[in-house]
């Protein structure tokens, strides 16, 4: 498959006054086109702050961005100057954020804001944008949409407004969409809609997909491919049945473990669910091993001295693991 | 039922008034309870489910007589508490306690870890300020803090340890109920699972009784014995955790647990068929609240609210479909 974003040692740091926060931390993957890459993770472990450097959202100072390359069609993001990057902001590559009240602007009209994208990108009327802006909320679920143009971001459902979010992000027909935890503030009845729009949406345009999540079952019913994350690094990259199949990362098997599923109590009481031990290091801190070492229950003393590579483990699984050389170390019963 | 209940909720309501002030009338009411009628028996963890705006929360605060119910009562250990005095109110708290869902905006941020879990029982006793320092180090030690964080402030601590915080809290008193308002929502997956067996274990530890209101079904299939599911202020459907994973009847049950994605990429489910959003409270639709969304509706659906009905031993359901003479012919079972 053809490659559309790859992503080269990526960094991200942060100037605080505890010292230099490494929110990202040599981040690298590829994402095809017409494929779904889901970014999982738990809170700060990078994935929102990658996404963003991508489009380069992120304001320097505070954040210093740094990558061997980021290419997309063969163009490195890195190199374009402003104007450029304008171009490709909401026209070739564009975002949809967790929650829609805070991204919508709450004193435009709907259709304004579903309009906007084409007057900039593609030059055309405003009556034009606005007709067309009516037939994409109109696709996106919105009832009477045409009559809606002139409502207000507040007048709107956490639901609609996230479909009038996805209106904007899709207008221009992008060929990748950022969904950062699109459907994170919903309920589980709203979010199975909105997910089920993002899929439908991704087939008719052929758009890829960076699906970041905290949620592995939105993974698993969504994403081709996955990236796992741990505090700024990725730790595993794998096909989605592998993830959830053969899990490799001692992390990756832990958040598997980990969550409650449905169904679990049929036919008997209750197990104990595996947390995983302590918690998230902070990203100030400098680790000279591997930064999931002092949680993993397979650690042995290489795990502190030196970090491991990406390793790869066969055909497009790659974890972030000394196990990898030394599988006689992983712990049976653990 | 022979044993008296710890907690006896009986046609409880509460309408909140929308406008209107000192001198003038409310304009609406906002139905955030409409007639719920539960038990909770002794050593029982209670599950209470809906999406956002059913009135789980409510309910909760209802039981602890934070707010003043609009009709109906709550018994406890067959004592109507809902007529008690300010003095008798404080004193019947330290038999039920409450567990907030924000680890962040539960505890002040002026005080010390020492004076946040021993609140309660200065509010309620007469206690020397050593014998209350020892019961905080007994109390954070056994959810997992240590002495040494008695003199912190909760700026210092990551949501997990502020959730312990908050729970240590709510034992400081020995209460018999504990109603925990979503405490694992607002953390990550590994620290989720770490709390949920603490409760699990506290449970045993001090005898307690949960209500476990919670928006995630797979959460509180995990730790409960009964399970409620709410829509729009009434309950749907409740019972036994076993007989409502696998055989549940409501319709809008079936499409909750459908709704929730499968962490199995090898399962991926169908889009689901509930459309729309939840009616509003203020102006809810007439019989069945359901029924807009509901794709069994018939005419009596329309025109009045089923009650809640034991349709097989301790499961009980409010829907016409399965109510003998509810006018589809015999109760749907499957």
């Amino acid at each position: 498959m053809e490659k559309l974003l790859e992503i080269d040692n990526l960094s991200v740091q942060f100037h605080t006054p505890e010292g230099v926060a490494r929110a990202v931390d040599g981040v690298g993957f590829d994402l095809h086109r017409g494929e779904i890459l889901g970014l999982v993770g738990e809170s700060g472990c990078g994935k929102t702050v990658t996404a963003l450097s991508i489009l380069r959202l992120i304001s320097s100072p505070p954040g210093r961005i740094r990558a061997d390359r980021i290419l997309f069609e063969g163009r490195n993001l890195l190199d374009l100057d402003a104007e450029d990057l304008r171009q490709i902001r909401g026209q070739e590559i564009s975002m949809i954020f967790q929650e829609p009240l805070t991204s919508l602007n709450p004193v435009l009209p709907i259709g304004r804001q579903v309009a906007e994208p084409l007057m900039v990108h593609r030059g055309v009327t405003k009556r034009e944008a606005y007709e067309e802006a009516a037939l994409w909320l109109d696709h996106v679920k919105i009832p009477a949409a045409r009559e809606r143009l002139n409502d207000y971001p507040h007048q709107l459902s956490g639901g609609m407004r996230q479909r009038v979010m996805i209106a904007m992000a899709v207008v221009c027909r992008p060929k990748l969409l950022i969904a950062d935890e699109p459907t994170t503030a919903l309920d589980v009845t709203i979010q199975s809609q909105i997910l089920y729009l993002i899929l439908k949406l991704k087939e008719e345009l052929g758009m890829s997909v960076l699906l970041i999540t905290h949620n592995l079952g939105v993974v698993a019913q969504m994403a081709s491919r996955v990236a796992i994350m741990y505090a700024g690094e990725v730790v595993e990259e794998a096909g989605v049945m592998d993830i959830f199949d053969r899990p490799f990362h001692p992390y990756t098997q832990g958040l598997l473990k980990a969550m409650p599923r449905l169904g679990d109590r049929v036919g008997r009481r209750a197990g104990r669910l595996n947390g995983i031990a302590g918690t998230v290091p902070p990203l100030t801190k400098v680790m000279p091993g591997c930064k999931f070492a002092d949680r993993c229950p397979h650690m042995f003393t290489l795990c502190k001295e030196k970090p491991p590579g990406l390793f790869a483990l066969s055909d497009g699984q790659h974890a972030r693991c000394w196990l990898k050389d030394y599988p006689e170390r992983r712990k049976a019963h653990v | 039922m022979s044993e008296t209940p710890l907690l006896a909720v009986h046609d409880l309501v509460k309408h909140f008034p929308l406008g209107g002030g000192v001198l003038s009338k409310a304009r609406a009411w906002v139905r955030a309870v409409d007639g719920v009628s539960f038990n909770v028996k002794r050593g029982e963890s209670f599950g209470l489910v809906g999406e956002s705006g059913c009135g789980k929360t409510t309910l909760g605060r209802l039981i602890l007589q934070l707010i003043d119910p609009t009709g109906g009562s709550l018994e406890f250990e067959g004592q109507d508490y809902t007529k008690l005095s300010r003095a008798d109110m404080r004193f019947m708290r330290q038999r039920m306690q409450i567990i907030f869902q924000d680890p962040y905006s539960s505890l002040d941020p002026r005080m010390k870890v020492d004076s946040i879990i021993t609140e309660p029982l200065r509010a309620t006793r007469r206690v020397s300020r050593a014998k209350r320092r020892e019961v905080a180090v007994e109390l954070l030690e056994r959810v997992g803090l240590q002495a040494v964080d008695l003199d912190k402030y909760p700026h210092e601590f990551s949501g997990g340890q502020r959730q312990r915080i908050g729970i240590a809290r709510a034992l400081c008193v020995r209460p018999e109920l504990i109603v925990a308002d979503e405490p694992v929502s607002a953390l990550d997956v590994s620290i989720q699972a770490q709390i949920i067996n603490m409760m699990e274990d506290l449970k045993e530890d001090f005898n307690l009784s949960y209500i476990f209101i919670s928006h995630d079904l797979s959460v509180v299939e995990h730790i409960c014995d009964r399970i409620a599911v709410m829509y729009l202020g009434a309950i749907f459907e409740l019972a036994p955790t076993e007989s409502f994973s696998v055989a549940p009847r409501h319709p809008y049950t079936r499409s909750l647990l459908m709704a929730v994605p499968q962490p199995d990429p090898h399962a991926r489910a169908k889009p689901l068929s509930l459309e729309g959003d939840v009616p509003s409270p203020i102006d809810p639709p007439p019989g069945c609240t359901f029924h807009p969304r509901c794709q069994h509706t018939f005419e009596r659906c329309r025109k009045e609210r089923p009650a809640l009905v034991e349709v097989t031993p301790n499961h009980y359901v409010a829907c016409w479909l399965h109510q003998k003479g509810g006018g589809k012919g015999e109760p749907l079972c499957e």
